[in-house]
């Protein structure tokens, strides 16, 4: 039982990363109908920005930081990965955005490929390790080891998924970008500026994988460019899993996706981690393809 | 029927042809620019069967490397068998007639089973609309190296040589690649230009109307999507048996990138176009060696500015063809090419 | 529209053209002896192959600045090949034809040495492994060498280590499934432990590439080891150590070369401090030319070298040691001294070439300190 539990702890603060990153892509799907493939590059790049963020600040890899510090660097990654996301989709996804189906989703490809290559190019393929910006106290509970970071980690996931659930229901570019996904030519007419929500899409979307990015690196210790290959693939299933388009389906997958790789690689062997994902994302197509949350759409003919 | 007797003569033409250039090559050309030509062979095959999935039909897979593997191992486990279990009967023949027998023997079953994979990998996603298709054939041609990784039967991580100090045997070479890429190319053409290919470009250009118009999208969408995967496979025995050895690590991602590249470059759609792409990739790629670290920067960022700039390609939708030839360097500049072109 | 597709056409098939006059052509040669390597300079691996080739430079100017061989210069021709084995093989052809290689240097890992090897022994071209060490590559064949020991000694060392020096009793082995080497170092410890009396209390495994080891620590913790012997790469041990203590569990860790690597501490941190691993090389190497390798080392590139580049500066010597011994510069001459190799003085140790084309020479048990790796002992082969 104690076992269970552990597993239980490790899986969620997992998963609550998987969801952060989730929602990205199901926003831009939502609005774009484009599996935003650079999504996972986003997320590497945003640790990457925490982490030199980190340096800059004058932290050593082992000091602890203020919490103060920590915000900062959190934030700091958090703005640039909006910058970059906006970018993205200002230069290279706008001007195939009206083209085939396939050309956006190889465009995209291609933006991702560039930037993991960037990545190895500027701060070298090999691991670094990530600064421990939040103190590590361990507890122990009947048992079970928890650490704060875990409890950061999900803390700060829940915060940040609340604080989107409240934009988008609560705010008007929330409603611009819910109208958009449901139509964009009929938002258009009523008003909306498709281009700017788009822009804003993409922008929280990045800052929320940046988020994801600096959690990640804090529980994993170290960071590296193709660190967003398997994760983003991991992500994007959990997004299909609850439901792509749908925002507290992807937080859902995302929390599933954590804890069944960590149960399987816990109860099972390692070896099946990355597949039992892939199983899965089988199992959703065959037999609920709109997901757990979504609802199937009637296409006019 | 003089249609029947018309192909088979031009079959035999092909071979004979390829019977008698690859002896010559060889004796006038380097390994190493052997090596590149047989490279360029394997890339056609890539290209123009994943061509048929993602530019007749429209559909977007992004695991053409994970049936490539799967080809791969099951060609080479196929020939280490019957070597090993046949090898009096096989002594007996001739040495050239052997080694042929065998490699093709090890591709049709290559072929084969890359097959099922196909079918397991598109059933499940074909049959839904939208881009399903692209993330399970990703998931999937990362599962497939794990799978392999784990197969200590076929080699593990260190890769599958048969157990055999030399390696999996050397048969592929010029004669067998570019007689495989010719079949290749027949069949796809057949099938592009007939009934079953019009209804594919149908399901690209509109999947709903073409569901209205009775064809049955899923069925067709399937199959196409076999055929593809099948291609892969006969590439991936051929990769095989010209490398030694196969690794899980040599079907990476990268390598279904590299071919979505090729067909992109030569023209979504276009089974020459592939072909054409195929062979500029492959050499360009070889010639930038020296550049590699800025190589790795430059490629993604010539498919973003090629896919903003000119998506069609080098030859669009068109087929390489003497009247397309002809039409483009004619003086009547005005005059749409022969074939209609799609927005 | 049109003329523009007739543009895109020519454009096309003049650069195909011009792209294959490019490849057909062949290099030519100025009177140099040409040795080829082939070594991963990008992608995930490029640091083995940067390092290497530091080892193959610093050895090729020394021996240039000699006078080179038999009056005539060294030259070394690199090609990348991105730690993939089709670009390996083509690497390995284009060496030997346009370059014309009359010797190969390289891959450090083994299931590209093992495509390279291949190529090499069919073309008779003897190929000098500095640090493939899977037991495969030099069954090869009679033109396929190295300076390296291989796998099955590391297990060994590191078991014998863990019984006679540090008497341990019971000891976790945590294995990356991943990776053949790391299975077959595995093998080995297992084997050689069990057999001096100790007991493997648990077994776990890990995927190259894994950054959460949660999982599996919680269950080594639950079976009260002494050590874990961890025969994996410095990416993933480094992270295995921090996580382990962050479980509370305090136990040293083993393993084996592939901790070698500067990161290895700048990941691990203080906690991989005071694991030990088997090494080809101690940075604190007490020989005279050990000393003079590491300080001109130092003086270029201003870190300690790693044990790649000592393996690759002792691979291009031996290579220039068979080359002033053979009667002229062939590659078959070349190979009928590199076999004939016996006690030369390499920086990594005395290494005498046996009759499989393996070096039979010692390794070296490091400890990691906080601030470089310790000579701890050396367990000489069996």
């Amino acid at each position: 039982m104690q076992v269970f539990f552990q597993h239980l702890v490790y899986g969620l603060s997992s998963g609550s990363v998987y969801a952060l990153i989730a929602l990205g892509y199901t926003m831009v799907y939502g609005v774009l109908g484009l599996i935003n493939f650079a999504h996972s590059e986003v997320f590497m790049m945003g640790a990457y920005a925490g982490l030199y963020c980190a340096l800059g600040l004058g932290y050593q890899p082992d000091t602890p930081f203020p919490l103060v510090n920590a915000l900062v660097v959190l934030l700091f990654a958090m703005m640039a990965a909006a910058a970059l996301g906006v970018t993205i989709e200002r230069l290279a996804y706008r001007p195939v955005r009206h083209a085939p189906r396939l050309t956006p989703l190889i465009t995209a490809i291609g933006v991702s490929l560039l930037l993991q290559n960037l990545g190895i190019l500027f701060f070298s393929a090999t691991p670094k390790p990530f600064p421990r910006i939040v103190a590590e106290t361990v507890f122990h509970v009947g048992g079970v080891v928890v650490t704060n970071v875990k409890l950061v980690i999900f803390g700060v996931s829940i915060a940040l998924m609340l604080g989107l659930q409240w934009f988008v229901f609560r705010t008007w570019t929330g409603k611009a970008m819910r109208a958009t996904s449901v139509n964009p030519a009929a938002a258009r007419l009523m008003g909306v500026n498709v281009n700017r929500v788009i822009g804003s899409t993409f922008a929280l979307g990045s800052a929320l994988a940046a988020a994801g990015g600096i959690l990640f690196g804090l529980d994993q210790t170290t960071v590296s460019p193709q660190m967003g290959v398997m994760i983003g693939l991991k992500a994007f299933v959990a997004a299909v899993l609850g439901g792509i388009g749908n925002i507290p389906g992807a937080v859902i997958g995302g929390i599933v996706i954590g804890l069944a790789e960590e149960f399987t690689s816990g109860y099972l062997s390692s070896e099946y981690r990355d597949a039992i994902t892939f199983v899965i994302l089988i199992a959703v197509l065959l037999f609920r393809p709109q997901g757990l949350l979504g609802v199937v759409r009637q296409e006019k003919v | 029927m003089p249609a029947l007797a018309k192909r088979v003569g031009i079959a035999v033409l092909i071979i004979g042809v390829l019977a008698g250039v690859g002896p010559l090559l060889e004796s006038v050309l380097t390994e190493y620019a052997m090596r590149i030509i047989i490279l360029c062979g394997i890339s056609i095959i890539l290209a123009v069967g994943l061509n048929l999935i993602n530019g007749t039909t429209g559909q977007f897979s992004i695991g053409h490397a994970g049936f490539m593997a799967v080809g791969a191992y099951g060609t080479a486990y196929t020939v280490i068998m019957l070597e090993d279990h046949a090898g009096a009967f096989l002594s007996s023949l001739p040495e050239e007639v052997a080694h042929g027998g065998v490699l093709i023997a090890g591709l049709s079953v290559g072929a084969l089973v890359a097959g099922v994979a196909g079918l397991l990998v598109g059933a499940p996603s074909l049959r839904l609309r939208g881009d399903y298709l692209a993330i399970v054939t990703l998931g999937f041609g990362e599962i497939i190296r794990l799978v392999f990784n784990n197969a200590s039967a076929l080699g593990g991580p260190t890769g599958y040589d048969g157990g055999r100090p030399a390696g999996l045997p050397a048969y592929t070479n010029f004669f067998w690649v570019y007689a495989c890429a010719a079949a290749v190319i027949a069949v796809v053409a057949s099938l592009t230009f007939s009934r079953f290919g019009r209804a594919l470009s149908a399901i690209r250009e509109d999947e709903l109307a073409a569901e209205a118009m009775g064809i049955p999208t899923t069925r067709l969408k399937v199959t196409a999507f076999i055929i593809s995967a099948m291609t892969a496979g006969v590439a991936g025995g051929l990769f095989a048996h010209l490398q030694s050895s196969i690794r899980p690590d040599d079907f990476k991602f990268d390598k279904s990138i590299d071919v979505i590249v090729m067909i992109i470059v030569g023209g979504l759609g276009s089974i020459s176009g592939a072909a054409l792409g195929a062979v500029v990739v492959v050499v360009a790629l070889e010639l930038l060696r020296d550049a590699q670290e800025y190589r790795l920067i430059l490629y993604p960022l010539l498919l973003i500015l090629l896919m903003i700039l000119r998506p069609k390609g080098i030859l669009g939708r068109h087929e390489l063809s003497i009247s397309y030839l002809r039409n483009l360097f004619s003086k009547k500049t005005a005059t749409p090419p022969t074939t209609t072109e799609a927005p | 529209m049109h003329v523009r597709a007739r543009w895109t056409l020519i454009l096309a098939a003049a650069s195909v053209l011009a792209c294959v006059f490019a490849v057909g052509c062949k290099g030519k040669s100025n009177g140099d002896i040409v040795v080829g390597s082939f070594l991963s300079m990008s992608g995930g691996t490029a640091d083995f192959g940067t390092e290497s080739k530091r080892g193959f430079d610093m050895a090729f100017e020394a021996a240039n600045a000699a006078g080179g061989i038999k009056g005539r210069r060294l030259r070394l021709e690199n090609l990348d090949d991105q730690g993939k084995a089709e670009e390996a093989g083509s690497a390995v052809n284009r060496l030997i034809d346009r370059n014309g290689a009359v010797a190969i240097l390289g891959e450090v890992a083994s299931s590209l040495s093992l495509v390279g090897g291949r190529i090499a022994q069919r073309r008779g071209v003897p190929m000098i492994s500095p640090s493939s060490t899977n037991t495969q590559v030099t069954a090869i064949g009679d033109n396929v060498f190295r300076v390296c020991f291989i796998d099955p000694f590391q297990g060994y060392a590191m078991a014998r280590f863990a019984r006679e020096t540090l008497h341990l009793q019971n000891v976790a082995i945590f294995t990356d499934v991943r990776s053949d080497y790391s299975k077959g170092l595995a093998e080995s410890f297992r084997n050689e432990f069990t057999h001096a009396g100790g007991r493997i209390g648990v077994e776990q495994s890990y995927s190259q590439g894994d950054t959460d080891f949660g999982a599996q620590l919680t269950a080594i913790q639950a079976a009260n080891v002494q050590a874990i012997f961890v025969p994996g790469y410095y990416q993933e041990v480094g992270n295995i150590a921090r996580q382990a203590r962050r479980l509370g569990l305090n136990v040293p860790l083993l393993g084996g070369d592939g901790w070698d690597s500067p990161q290895l501490r700048s990941i691990g941190g203080h906690d991989i401090e005071g694991s030990y691993y088997s090494n080809h090389f101690a940075p604190d190497n007490p020989t005279p030319r050990g000393r003079a390798f590491i300080e001109e080392f130092r003086r270029r590139y201003h870190q300690a070298p790693t044990s790649l580049a000592a393996q690759a500066f002792d691979a291009a010597n031996i290579l220039f040691d068979a080359m002033r011994r053979a009667p002229e510069i062939t590659p078959a001459a070349i190979r009928t001294q590199l076999a004939a190799t016996r006690n030369f003085p390499g920086v990594t140790g005395v290494i005498s070439m046996d009759a499989n084309r393996n070096p039979i020479k010692p390794a070296v048990v490091l400890r990691v300190g906080p601030t470089g790796d310790v000579f701890e002992t050396t367990i000489e082969p069996r």
